[in-house]
């Protein structure tokens, strides 16, 4: 009888390796340092092998794209067939200024245009209001009525171009003014195409635009995903977005966890109120930061995905694959551009771009070399959709599918990242769901661990960043043709309020708002009654003041 | 007796990850701290400010209104008499506009590239420098 051998493994190759070749190499010449991390904290091995892959099954865990679980890609050809949709957002002043920088974009070759709203209107004030002093048309464009939205939007062929929102506790007046313009300019609304962000969840743990409390302001996500879903076949409802969570300092795990969490919370919502989940979770997007970390963010992307698939799968039984793709968005890391030497953000943004097309993006967003100090400028707007048009027309990436896919490094920390959303999904789930948590602190917390964490690891030195903590020179920063914050935008846009205001049918407008704040009492949708008081151009603000008796008004508990 | 800080954010934004972590770093550095939360008017601040009897206020702003929010913040104080308690601020300011703030009584600004120690040396800088005696407020009171 043979005695049989023993089956030699990868990790004896390893070993072997590391006993012949390895250790008297690192004797004579010693790593820079002992432990090597992700940017979110995950340890990373020397290398990788055959044996950090033993437990994924190509056909099972990988696949194709186009196919479940979608680790590879949404869609069967990808960027063979046309590249992501270069999407750069754009938002100051007034309505006129922003359609300006639009029409810009849009003559640069861009392909779909995002819009950035101030923080009054993000926050649902009016411009007239004493909270917006100091901010209307700063950070982003005030859109008070529909006569804004009309003038925003002016000139683009709405039926033709997708266009996004980015507005949150607000966003379903923004919505409904979108579709009285639509109306009004004769567009078909079966024939719209864009996304509203509408993640109210979110706001709740990172980015903290909020009016009423998580449960009311779920509800009124629901109706905009239900009417959205009888009305609107090639809109996008909501918009579930990490990018926010990963700003505000979370690990890559807890990114794309938090998100897919929302995002079965939203689920859960919609089809509690009776809608089969084929028809609206195909409509679902996402929204993900890249961050500097490269190959982190490229398993990243494919990870989300194939948690995603399953969570459809597996909890939710749906039966359409278009319910299992994940589509996303995705835009470079703000935090990770500096103030200094700004030229630098250039590369930084290259290479954050190039992981988001590797790990399959459906639409991008470049940050201008100016993040870290205003809002955008024209040349820095025009450099980074450069930088977008030479990835997809010079570089040669986008012949072939998830070219990454296969390595060992990338499947592991793949699956590392899928293996930590399923922990916080149970740990989720044990409190009691998402609008729980939130109300109990555990996201907000978690991530104000992860953010602390991560200053700490910088600090240290672990993480350094060119420029500001390494290689650091006191030259003078280059001068920089930056954003001019035109100061006079605010006056115009109370001027354009005011003209509004006199222009309107005061008793139709209180009637609509009357039909609003009737409807808000009852579990009816929320949105027809909306979409006619900002038809009769009720005002975002007065919308959002008429429901606040019957919804509350959110306090957050700070806790740091 | 440690210095005691009011961590806040005025402003309509949510940037607070800035805020979060500089209120930790300043409790681990054995300071007391009260952090506000978000989307503080200055009149809620100064409110608090008096009422939680502090040292300092730190205002995090990266909004672009601190041209706005500072002088109110700065006159109210002066209107309640309590002009003595330290103001310093961070976030995103202008190089340009660092001068204007501390012409308006602002002690010092510390932006994204200053660490947690320097903004820990600076506060116990900045309080032994010019911070309200607090010993004698508690004697006052006492009286």
């Amino acid at each position: 009888m043979q005695t049989p051998e023993k089956v030699r493994t990868a990790a004896d190759d390893r070993e072997a390796w590391e006993q012949l070749t390895l250790l008297p190499f690192v004797e004579r010449r010693p790593e820079a340092r002992e432990t090597f991390r992700t940017q979110g904290g995950l340890p990373l091995e020397r290398i990788y092998t055959p044996e950090h892959v033993e437990g994924i099954d190509y056909a099972r865990d990988i696949g194709f794209p186009g196919q479940f679980p979608y680790t590879r890609g949404p869609y069967p050809t990808m960027y063979r067939a046309q590249p992501w949709t270069m999407r750069q957002i754009a938002g100051f002043g007034t309505a006129d200024d922003t359609n300006e920088r639009f029409r810009f974009l849009i003559a640069q070759g861009q392909t779909g245009i995002s819009t950035d709203f101030d923080m009054p209107t993000l926050m649902g004030y009016d411009s007239d209001d004493a909270r917006s002093e100091g901010e209307v048309g700063r950070e982003g464009v005030a859109i008070d009525s529909v006569d804004d939205m009309h003038d925003l939007y002016a000139g683009i062929d709405l039926e033709q171009i997708s266009v996004s929102m980015t507005i949150n506790p607000s966003a379903w007046i923004l919505l409904a003014m979108y579709l009285v313009v639509a109306e009004e300019r004769g567009f078909d609304r079966r024939k719209l195409s864009g996304t509203i962000q509408n993640d109210i969840i979110k706001e709740y743990v990172s980015q903290k635009e909020w009016v009423y409390p998580p449960r009311p302001a779920m509800r009124i996500v629901r109706d905009s995903i239900t009417y959205s879903a009888q009305h609107l076949p090639r809109y996008n409802p909501v918009n579930v977005s990490g990018y926010h969570t990963r700003e505000a300092g979370s690990t890559a795990i807890q990114e794309v966890a938090f998100t897919l969490a929302a995002g079965i919370a939203y689920v859960d919502e919609v089809v509690k109120a009776g809608i089969d989940v084929d028809d609206f979770a195909p409509r679902l997007s996402f929204f993900f930061v890249s961050q500097i970390d490269f190959l982190e963010e490229v398993a990243k992307f494919r990870a989300a995905r194939r948690v995603w698939a399953k969570i459809m799968k597996e909890r939710f039984g749906a039966k359409k694959p278009e319910s299992m793709r994940l589509r996303f968005h995705c835009q470079t890391a703000g935090v990770s551009c500096t103030a200094r030497e700004p030229l630098n953000n250039i590369a930084r943004t290259a290479i954050e771009a190039l992981a988001a097309v590797l790990g399959g993006a459906q639409s991008l967003h470049t940050n201008g070399y100016d993040e870290a100090l205003s809002i955008p400028s024209e040349p820095a707007m025009k450099i980074a959709l450069r930088t977008q048009q030479i990835i997809a027309e010079e570089t040669g990436v986008v012949g072939t599918i998830d070219p990454l896919g296969g390595s060992y490094a990338l499947e592991k920390l793949t699956a590392e990242i899928e293996a930590g959303c399923f922990e916080y999904f149970a740990e989720v789930d044990k409190r009691g769901g998402v609008v729980q948590c939130i109300e109990d602190n555990f996201f907000q917390l978690e991530l104000a661990d992860a953010a602390y964490d991560l200053h700490r690891r910088k600090e240290a030195g672990e993480r350094q960043i060119v420029g500001v903590t390494k290689y650091r020179d006191d030259s003078p920063n280059p001068a920089l043709d930056l954003h001019h914050v035109d100061e006079a935008a605010a006056a115009r846009q109370l001027e354009r309020l005011r003209k509004t205001k006199a222009n309107r049918d005061d008793a139709a407008v209180r009637a609509a708002l009357e039909e609003v704040v009737r409807v808000a009492k009852t579990d009816e949708n929320i949105m027809p009654a909306t979409i006619a008081a900002a038809r009769a151009r009720a005002t975002g603000g007065e919308i959002i003041n008429a429901l606040r008796p019957i919804f509350g008004t959110y306090v957050e508990k700070p806790v740091f | 007796m440690p210095i005691k800080v009011l961590v806040t954010k005025p402003g309509l934004d949510g940037h607070d990850r800035g805020a979060k972590i500089v209120a930790r770093a300043l409790r681990d550095a054995g300071m007391e701290v009260v952090y506000t939360g978000l989307h503080q008017t200055p009149e809620m601040i100064v409110t608090a400010a008096i009422q939680e009897d502090v040292d300092v206020v730190g205002v995090s702003i990266l909004s672009g209104a601190h041209m706005t929010i500072f002088p109110k913040i700065m006159d109210l104080l002066k209107a309640r008499e309590v002009d003595d308690i330290v103001v310093i601020g961070g976030g995103v300011i202008q190089d340009a506009d660092i001068p204007k703030l501390k012409a308006l009584g602002v002690r010092e600004i510390f932006n994204a590239e200053a660490t947690t120690q320097d903004l820990i040396d600076g506060i116990e800088r900045i309080v032994a420098e010019y911070g309200r005696d607090r010993t004698r407020r508690a004697a006052a009171h006492a009286r």
